[in-house]
């Protein structure tokens, strides 16, 4: 390894707070050239605000940050590219309907001498470029309909061919069949042999030791060790990113959670085989009565899209979904709803209704059970004051604009919705996300009561905690397929982790 | 919305400064409306503020107010509607063309019983209305390509029906809410009163009407409430043209002539004046009262412009450029409202 050679960038002591929040506190980070380092946390460890940091995103921070042995400040994402330094983010920034030429030569076309694009030059350069790379791929195909591990590569030529040797890959696995992992890794290997270094953050630990030199390990917007992948295994890692459970109230899951299923407990929901194309396959699973089914998975597992299908938001390719052994139309959400499956989203503005009063935002599920024609608003007030007063929402009033609320209390109103006509099945995704530890309180103590009153829960999530302090059952998802299931064992969340 | 007008106990404890910049929107187009009357009071005050005067602007936007009814609903979940005008047209001269018209009148018109023809009208304008909300929501054209290309095959069902000629017979019932009056009062107006009252009504008192708004106010919300997101948008989509439709039979007897083309203007009458009254384009915002305030806008400024000393050919400049300032006005008072609130 090229421990003698000088860094390409070198940070000392790099802090970064957000309004008060820490999100890194004095971290030293380096890549050598020619190295792929990898980079592994959980959610908010502060893995992407360093990244953001070097990457030019966020320009006010503490510490120094060096490129070449010179001392750097990038005001955009501009200067840290002319420095060399380019990022392939999660959510490729590809445009589906232009050709793979233009997409590698996006915003910097080739032109003949009357200023036109020189179509031709284009897809030939862009060729050479990519096979030299190999990545075979005809130069005028539209990018979208490329599968996604080519667009990847494709994202990856562009940023390359805009000058970066230093580049960072945000998650660049995880949507990719394990061919075209092994096929990005290839590539990875060639480009480090020519001495390009790349930082690879994932939360896939296999991926992270196989195409890795140095692994850095990060928690609670700290440092925590940095090895060399040779010497080191998954379970080191997830140690390392989770704690021994010494560093307060944030770690309260490292312990043994026992899971329980009542035995002889009605069936509620049952689905069979569902697939949609690109999202999630032959996912199978049912969930009891007053039983609370945790499904876990990385970003970009399927969980989520799987939570949108169950209720009719989007179509299912294949399979089937019976609640009560009645089978699901799922037509649209109306016909989900009227069969008794609510969901409440992981994007709290995508259900409600920001410039309307809370009593409205509560009583839109249920008008057709409290009314028959015509509105009662005085009956939906009336619902309305009692879930504000339960639910202990702030301000104390039906008539707030939704939109004055605080994140915890706007998600305890898309909540409310549910809570006076119960459905049969209610899916929460990302239940307790982005909320402060009481409100997250709350979610929990709202989840009990539906379990006591026999409804079937079912928890979506990206957080292991989220899951872990919900569920009294768990599946784990893993690119689109159930991989593991956690049924009257005791789990843990290294033991969830590895097994996603 | 009527209901939220009236600042209730709980906001009560804001001051009056809040509570004008929330209802800046509705208040606005008020304030143009007072403002046409004071200056064309002060240019022609014999003949712009007298009684017959006000009979006049109420007879004169009676038409528009039955199809912007319609239109208040469409635009209310954020969609559109180009085809109005047109669905009115054809609905008119569906009407014309299965009543008993003059011997000189050289039309292969099909007589039947006015009730018949009534029907048959009634049911063109709603077969039209169902195509409109078939593309938008099953096909999923966009409106507003949609309405424009029924734009087309309103103007084609008139042209096909009356090839060039006029067509003057309607059923009585229809002549007589066109143009007869009762008690001094223009049946047309009482029926476009109706239709205001109507549509208010369900807007603000029915379990539809809420689910219009909230459709409007935030589409991928209301998904997830369980609403039936697309069933809300065909059936605006068909009270859209059924409104239109009514307002074509009662123009035609109103103009006392059916032919191509005589509802053109009303396209953006219509539009106007439920954009200049306050309801938002994006939907979710206004109704039927902005819709009536904005009525009165286009009424009164069309009419004034008649009562004072000004080259004919200027008018239209001069109402493109109030029409202008008043939506200006209106995009400033949104902003205002979200500022404050």
């Amino acid at each position: 390894m090229a421990e003698q050679q000088a860094p390409l960038i070198e940070c000392i002591g790099i802090g970064k707070t957000f309004g008060g929040v820490v999100a890194l506190q004095g971290v030293d980070f380096t890549l050598m050239p020619g190295e792929v380092h990898g980079l592994v946390g959980e959610n908010g460890a502060g893995k992407s605000t360093l990244m953001k940091i070097i990457a030019g995103v966020h320009h006010e921070f503490d510490g120094t940050m060096k490129v070449l042995g010179k001392e750097v400040r990038f005001r955009s994402a501009r200067d840290a590219l002319d420095a060399g330094i380019g990022m392939v983010h999660q959510e490729l920034s590809i445009v589906p309907a232009l050709s793979v030429a233009e997409n590698v030569f996006l915003g910097s076309q080739p032109t003949s001498k009357l200023g036109t694009v020189a179509w031709r030059e284009m897809a030939r350069q862009a060729e050479e470029h990519l096979q030299r790379l190999g990545i075979h791929v005809d130069p005028r195909a539209e990018a979208g309909d490329l599968p996604l591990g080519l667009q990847q590569l494709v994202e990856l030529g562009r940023v390359l061919f805009s000058g970066a040797r230093m580049i960072i890959l945000d998650e660049p696995t995880s949507a990719l069949s394990p061919p075209e992992v092994q096929m990005l890794f290839r590539v990875l290997r060639t480009l480090k042999a020519e001495g390009t270094s790349f930082i690879f953050i994932s939360h896939f630990l296999e991926d992270v030791l196989e195409i890795s030199d140095r692994v850095t390990v990060f928690r609670n917007s700290r440092r925590i060790a940095t090895a060399n992948a040779a010497e080191i295994d998954k379970e080191w890692l997830i140690e390392q990113m989770i704690g021994r459970g010494h560093e307060g109230l944030g770690e309260a899951y490292t312990g043994e959670i026992p899971l329980k299923s009542e035995p002889g407990a009605k069936t509620v929901m049952v689905a069979t085989g569902l697939t949609q194309r690109g999202a999630f396959r032959d996912v199978s699973f049912h969930v009891n009565e007053g039983e609370v089914l945790g499904i876990y998975g990385f970003m970009g597992s399927g969980q989520l899209e799987l939570a949108k299908a169950l209720n009719g938001k989007t179509r299912l390719d294949r399979g089937t979904v019976t609640v009560d052994s009645k089978r699901l139309r799922l037509k649209n959400t109306a016909s989900a709803w009227k069969d008794g499956v609510a969901l409440v989203p992981e994007s709290r503005r995508s259900m409600l209704f920001g410039m309307e009063p809370v009593y409205k935002n509560i009583s839109i599920s249920i008008l057709d059970r409290i009314d028959r024609v015509l509105l009662r608003p005085s009956k939906e007030r009336q619902i309305a004051r009692a879930l504000v007063e339960t639910l202990r929402v702030r301000p104390r009033s039906t008539e707030a604009e939704l939109r004055t609320l605080s994140g915890g209390n706007q998600q305890k109103v898309a909540l409310a919705r549910w809570l006076t006509h119960l459905p049969r099945v209610l899916i929460l995704s990302e239940p307790t996300r982005g909320m402060d530890v009481g409100a997250k309180d709350d979610v929990v103590h709202i989840v009990k009561g539906l379990k006591e009153k026999g409804i079937a829960v079912i928890v979506v999530s990206t957080e292991p905690e989220t899951v872990l302090s919900l569920a009294d059952r768990i599946i784990v998802m893993r690119k689109g397929v159930v991989t593991h299931e956690f049924a009257n064992v005791t789990v843990s969340k290294d033991r969830l982790l590895a097994a996603a | 919305m009527a209901e939220d007008t009236a600042p209730t106990s709980e906001q009560g404890r804001r001051s009056l400064g809040d509570w004008l910049a929330r209802q800046m929107t509705n208040i606005a187009p008020f304030i143009t409306l007072l403002f046409l009357i004071v200056v064309f009071g002060l240019m022609a005050p014999d003949s712009f503020l007298t009684f017959s005067n006000l009979q006049n602007v109420l007879r004169q936007i009676s038409v528009t107010a039955i199809i912007a009814t319609g239109l208040t609903f469409v635009i209310l979940t954020a969609e559109i509607d180009l085809s109005i005008a047109a669905v009115a047209n054809a609905t008119g001269i569906v009407l014309a063309f299965f009543t008993a018209q003059e011997a000189y009148v050289a039309i292969a018109n099909v007589p039947l019983p006015g009730y018949a023809a009534i029907i048959i009208a009634l049911c063109a304008c709603f077969a039209l209305g169902c195509v409109n909300a078939f593309g938008l929501t099953v096909i999923g054209i966009p409106s507003f390509i949609m309405t424009l290309a029924m734009m087309q095959i309103g103007a084609g069902i008139s042209a096909m029906l009356v090839r060039g000629q006029i067509a003057y017979a309607v059923p009585s019932l229809i002549k007589e809410l066109g143009s007869g009056n009762i008690g001094g009062v223009p049946w047309v107006v009482i029926v476009a009163a109706l239709f205001l009252l109507g549509g208010h009504l369900v807007l603000t008192y029915t379990r539809f009407g809420r689910y219009v708004y909230m459709v409007g106010g935030n589409r991928e919300a209301a998904e997830y409430s369980g609403v039936n997101v697309k069933f809300i948008l065909a059936a605006v989509m068909v009270i859209g043209a059924v409104c239109s439709g009514v307002g074509g039979m009662i123009g035609v007897a109103y103009f006392g002539s059916a032919q191509q083309n005589q509802f053109d203007t009303y396209l953006l009458d219509a539009i106007a004046a439920v954009v200049v009254g306050g309801t938002s384009l994006f939907g979710g915002r206004g109704g039927i009262p902005n819709t009536i305030v904005g009525l009165f806008v286009l009424g009164v400024l069309s009419n004034g412009l008649d009562h004072i000393q000004i080259d004919s050919f200027l008018k239209v400049l001069i109402r493109g450029l109030i029409l202008l300032m008043a939506l200006v006005i209106n995009v400033y008072a949104q902003k205002l409202r979200n500022q404050r609130a």
